[in-house]
């Protein structure tokens, strides 16, 4: 039995705040926090994840009516289909269906419905599915592959996104015009251009004569992909009473749900999508990318589950790429140092389909200045077709690229007006109450504060010494913000029920892919009713037909988001308790909490614990009845205040929910012999709002690093006439451990998010941003070169050297 | 493709399996043994989320045909733990926080326990030198490297 607890009242007489623990708005901070928020509790998915238990999408046991898909991809990066001949295979035994894009006429997408599930008439990157074969074994369904036949008709290709929107560039999409499409992306049909987003403030050709100091470049951001150590894997099933079951490594269950109805025009209620454990996302498992093939095959085959898993040869390129961004960047400031004006223009290698790489288009519009409050800007930013792979969210969401170069050109422009570079972001960098590009006022945030603390942990003004005569150090510092990029109504739910024993279980839509958002939401959970940590447990998997709805697991918004909503279901519960109860004390609920468990009263003394209560309710004195019944707790959340955005300019008063902010300062030392960099130690800072989980947190800053410093130096998917030529770990090298900096240093910085649970706002992707250009910032000061675009390796940074005479 | 009869011990389980010539022994392990902690990185022994001790030494054991193994001793991430006793290089993950989408766990605590069985006491060079084939995208390393370095300590 519980032990009695205190039922001192925490909150004195007279409080008037209006953010108190039991405040049912979700807007509600409160003074007091309590626990286990702001607590580095344990995972609650490490003990499975250790012993080998968790279960992934491909750990799923069917049993012998399970049959394997392979898909038949275009070898050509842009042709016409002129004709499929499947009758080989299915001849072959074992050889259970075929599906072609014959039989599946709808679209999909997410923000742009501009792909099918197969090619129909064209295939528009190498990789392109045209055909599907479901088979009793993996082998036959690799010899029934090999045995279909596909005639194609070469087409002229485009991959170059400043060739694609030239007028002698073939178009790749010819009904561009005719594509479904939010009211919040601008196509330009006719063209190849399927996003153009603006900005237009202030007046830049006239502030750049008032500059002293301009700096222009040119930067190519290459492609990268995402390299989940676990390969997309989906399974689908048709029942024969039309209702689909898909299992998958899912990011977003209910956007897959709702993306694949739509492309089959069927209701959202007739698929059912389950997601277990995600063995790594970071964007590559949002949307449909694959997903929808074996719901295809699945159909032709019905009541059999089909299995589709990506080998990691496809991963690399036929899910989703990071786009590649051509840049042009210009930046001034006066003589003081104060930025006066930015133009900048952005060719974004959007890849053959671009349902969800336009957003990444807009998003990077409209932060487009970088962090800066500077008054006059022109943006341009294009996503442009070409007949590349299909471009999807990765983790940034566009800032990685965009920041990889205009950090360094604000760095440049540093050096320019002879200014530290630290001095110079904190004179120009955004701060509370700006008003930034978009015409947005921005909300309190702690990006000084970051920096501040950035550079005093790299030691920024102290030279260290090279571990040897023909080493350089340096140190180089670039600062970040991003928004989480998605529709204005992106909505959270949550429900909370009680259980006889006194546990909770939370259900919620959102995914764990590693970042510790079940963990996080047990912790709401816990805080919000007043309940022991280790009594709640988030129901898994993710099941559309049982969870509630979650828009997706993407944009770091589900701490901020999905914790509003599950908060707020707490509270839920907690009122119905506490309502409960007082009418069984015959009190006022107002003098009543939950602590540890425990239902007490502050004015009475009187303490019940939640056992059974929860669920039989409370019998009346002398056998006349009882009072309550089932507990359950429901809470959602919808951001409500987000605006459009100008067509023309750009402006609106409310761009965007939020912005999270932060910095990174890298010390590096760099071999003049063979211009191999190591990083001797590296910083970041974020404002998180408030950590609830400060472990964990900084476990995001420091991977986020790694796989931003991975990025730096070995990543880029080498495209030569729309063939990837390294898709294999051989040669295109991800961080291992012998690339992990000894020392990490994760700062955490609180500046509370008005809107968000205790403060919180979201980490997960700004943890990467801003690590490529410090870098080159860093390679900067230690040798006096810039060695280009990234990636950073040894050879590039030595021919820079070579180039610049600093080596002979 | 041949089936040949293989007998093997797996976690401490003796097993008799048929399985095709070309199967590899993470193939066997999956799909006949039902033991789905090791995971399918990218057939092709570069990633190491296959990782086995076979014999007591570490493998990918998508690079090893079952066939090789006749008569061998495998343990799997399942059999780290003893009688509901987790090993140390587990204990010592949860606790320094190297664990975050858990795919590559299973690969990197047989790596970090053959390790340690070789080499008591590791430097840091040692351990990044011994991980080195598993590899990791959301952790960056630090927290794994820190576990297997407390969990050394452990056997002082």
């Amino acid at each position: 039995m519980p032990k009695k607890v205190s039922t001192k009242n925490p909150r004195p007489v007279g409080d008037e705040s209006p953010r108190s623990v039991g405040d049912e708005s979700p807007r509600s901070v409160g003074y007091e926090i309590p626990s286990p928020i702001g607590e580095s509790v344990t995972r609650i998915d490490a003990h499975e994840k250790v012993t080998g238990a968790a279960i992934f999408a491909d750990d799923i046991q069917f049993g012998p009516n399970l049959l394997f898909a392979r898909i038949v991809r275009s070898p050509h990066p842009h042709a016409l289909i002129k004709k499929i001949d499947a009758s080989q295979a299915l001849a072959l035994p074992g050889v259970k269906a075929v599906a072609t894009g014959a039989d599946f006429p709808g679209y999909l997408g997410l923000y742009l419905q501009d792909r099918h599930i197969f090619c129909r008439d064209r295939a528009r990157y190498i990789g392109d599915p045209v055909a599907g074969v479901a088979a009793v074994t993996e082998e036959i369904a690799d010899q029934a592959a090999a045995l279909i036949k596909v005639e194609y008709e070469p087409l002229p290709p485009v991959f170059d996104p400043e060739y694609g929107i030239s007028p002698e560039a073939p178009l790749l999409h010819p009904r561009l015009g005719e594509y479904q499409v939010a009211n919040f992306i601008f196509p330009e049909p006719g063209t190849n251009i399927c996003n153009h987003f603006k900005i237009r403030k202030g007046d830049v050709d006239e502030a750049f004569k008032k500059c002293t100091a301009i700096v222009e470049r040119k930067y190519h951001v290459p492609q990268i992909q995402h390299v989940p150590i676990e390969t997309h894997v989906v399974v689908a099933r048709a029942d024969e009473g039309d209702h689909l079951t898909i299992w998958a490594s899912s990011q977003s269950p209910f956007a897959q749900r709702d993306l694949i109805a739509k492309g089959l025009g069927i209701s959202q209620s007739k698929i059912q999508v389950i997601a277990p454990y995600v063995g790594g996302g970071f964007g590559s498992k949002a949307g449909v990318s694959m997903e929808a093939l074996a719901v295809a095959i699945a159909l032709k085959v019905k009541g059999r589950p089909v299995k589709l898993r990506l080998t990691r040869e496809e991963e690399f390129y036929t899910a989703f790429v990071r786009q590649s961004l051509v840049g042009y960047f210009k930046m001034g400031c006066d003589k003081d140092g104060n930025m006066l004006a930015i133009d900048n223009r952005y060719y974004w290698d959007g890849g053959a389909y671009t349902e969800y790489g336009v957003n990444m288009t807009r998003a990077a519009g409209y932060s487009g200045s970088g962090p800066y409050d500077v008054p006059n800007v022109r943006i341009d930013s294009y996503c442009v077709y070409t007949n590349h792979p299909v471009t999807g969210p990765m983790r940034g969401f566009g800032m990685p690229e965009l920041h990889a170069a205009l950090e360094q050109c604000t760095d440049e422009l540093a050096h320019e007006i002879g200014m530290d570079p630290v001095e110079f972001r904190l004179k120009n960098c955004v701060r509370s109450g700006d008003i930034i590009a978009t015409g947005m006022k921005m909300h309190p945030i702690g990006l000084t504060e970051c920096i501040e603390k950035a550079s005093k942990a790299i030691e920024w003004d102290k030279k260290s010494k090279p571990s040897a005569p023909n080493k350089k150090r340096g140190k180089g510092i670039a600062i970040m913000w991003k928004a989480p990029a998605m529709p204005p109504n992106a909505g959270s739910s949550a429900y909370v029920k009680l259980n006889e024993d006194a546990t909770v279980s939370v259900n919620i839509g959102g995914q764990e892919l590693g970042q510790g958002t079940f963990t996080v939401m047990a912790q709401i959970a816990a805080a919000a009713l007043g309940v022991p940590f280790d009594t709640v447990k988030v129901s898994t998997p993710i099941d559309t037909k049982y969870s509630p709805y979650e828009w997706q697991t993407v944009a770091s918004r589900l701490t901020w988001s999905m914790g509003n909503a599950v908060r707020a279901a707490a509270l839920d519960a907690r009122k119905q308790i506490l309502e409960l109860v007082a009418a069984s004390w015959g009190e006022d609920p107002g003098n009543l909490d939950i602590k540890n468990g425990t239902v007490i009263s502050y004015k009475s003394e009187e303490q019940i614990s939640l056992y059974n209560i929860v669920i039989y309710g409370i019998p009346l004195p002398n056998d006349q009845g009882w009072l309550g019944g089932p507990i359950t707790g429901r809470g959602n959340f919808m951001p409500t205040y987000v605006t459009g955005l100008d067509k023309e300019t750009g402006q609106g008063a409310r761009a965007v929910v939020h912005y999270t902010t932060g910095c990174q300062a890298v010390e590096v030392e760099v071999d003049t012999d063979t211009g191999k960099v190591d990083v001797v130690r590296a910083v970041a800072a974020f404002d998180v709002g408030k950590a609830i989980n400060p472990e964990m947190v900084r476990s995001q800053m420091e991977g986020g690093m790694v796989q931003g410093l991975s990025t730096a130096f070995f990543e880029a998917l080498q495209l030569k006439n729309g063939v990837l030529t390294n898709p294999s770990f051989v040669d295109y090298r991800i961080a291992t451990s012998t690339d992990a900096p000894s020392d990490i240093q994760a700062i955490i910085v609180e500046v509370p998010q008005d809107d968000g649970p205790w403060g919180a706002r979201g980490i997960g992707e700004h943890a990467m941003v801003p690590t490529i250009p410090a870098v080159a910032n860093a390679i900067f000061d230690a040798v006096g070169v810039r060695a280009g675009n990234p990636p950073y390796s040894a050879e590039k940074v030595y021919l820079a050297m070579l180039d610049a005479g600093i080596v002979k | 493709m041949s089936m040949h009869k293989i007998n093997l011990t797996v976690n401490g389980s003796k097993e008799q399996v048929d399985v095709p010539s070309n199967w590899t022994l993470l193939q066997m392990l999956r799909e006949k043994l039902a033991v789905t902690g090791t995971k399918n990185g990218c057939s092709a022994g570069e990633c190491g989320a296959c990782t086995v001790m076979l014999n007591g030494e570490p493998v990918n054991s998508c690079m090893v045909l079952a066939v090789e193994c006749d008569g061998a001793v495998v343990t799997t991430v399942e059999g780290l733990a003893q009688d509901g006793k987790l090993d140390p290089v587990q204990e010592e993950i949860i606790k320094a926080g190297g664990v975050q989408c858990g795919f590559c766990t299973p690969g990197v605590l047989i790596s970090a326990r053959a390790l340690l069985n070789r080499n008591p006491h590791p430097t840091e060079f040692q351990i990044r030198d011994a991980l080195v084939g598993n590899l990791c995208r959301c952790t960056g390393y630090v927290r794994i490297i820190e576990a297997v370095k407390n969990a050394a300590q452990r056997s002082v």
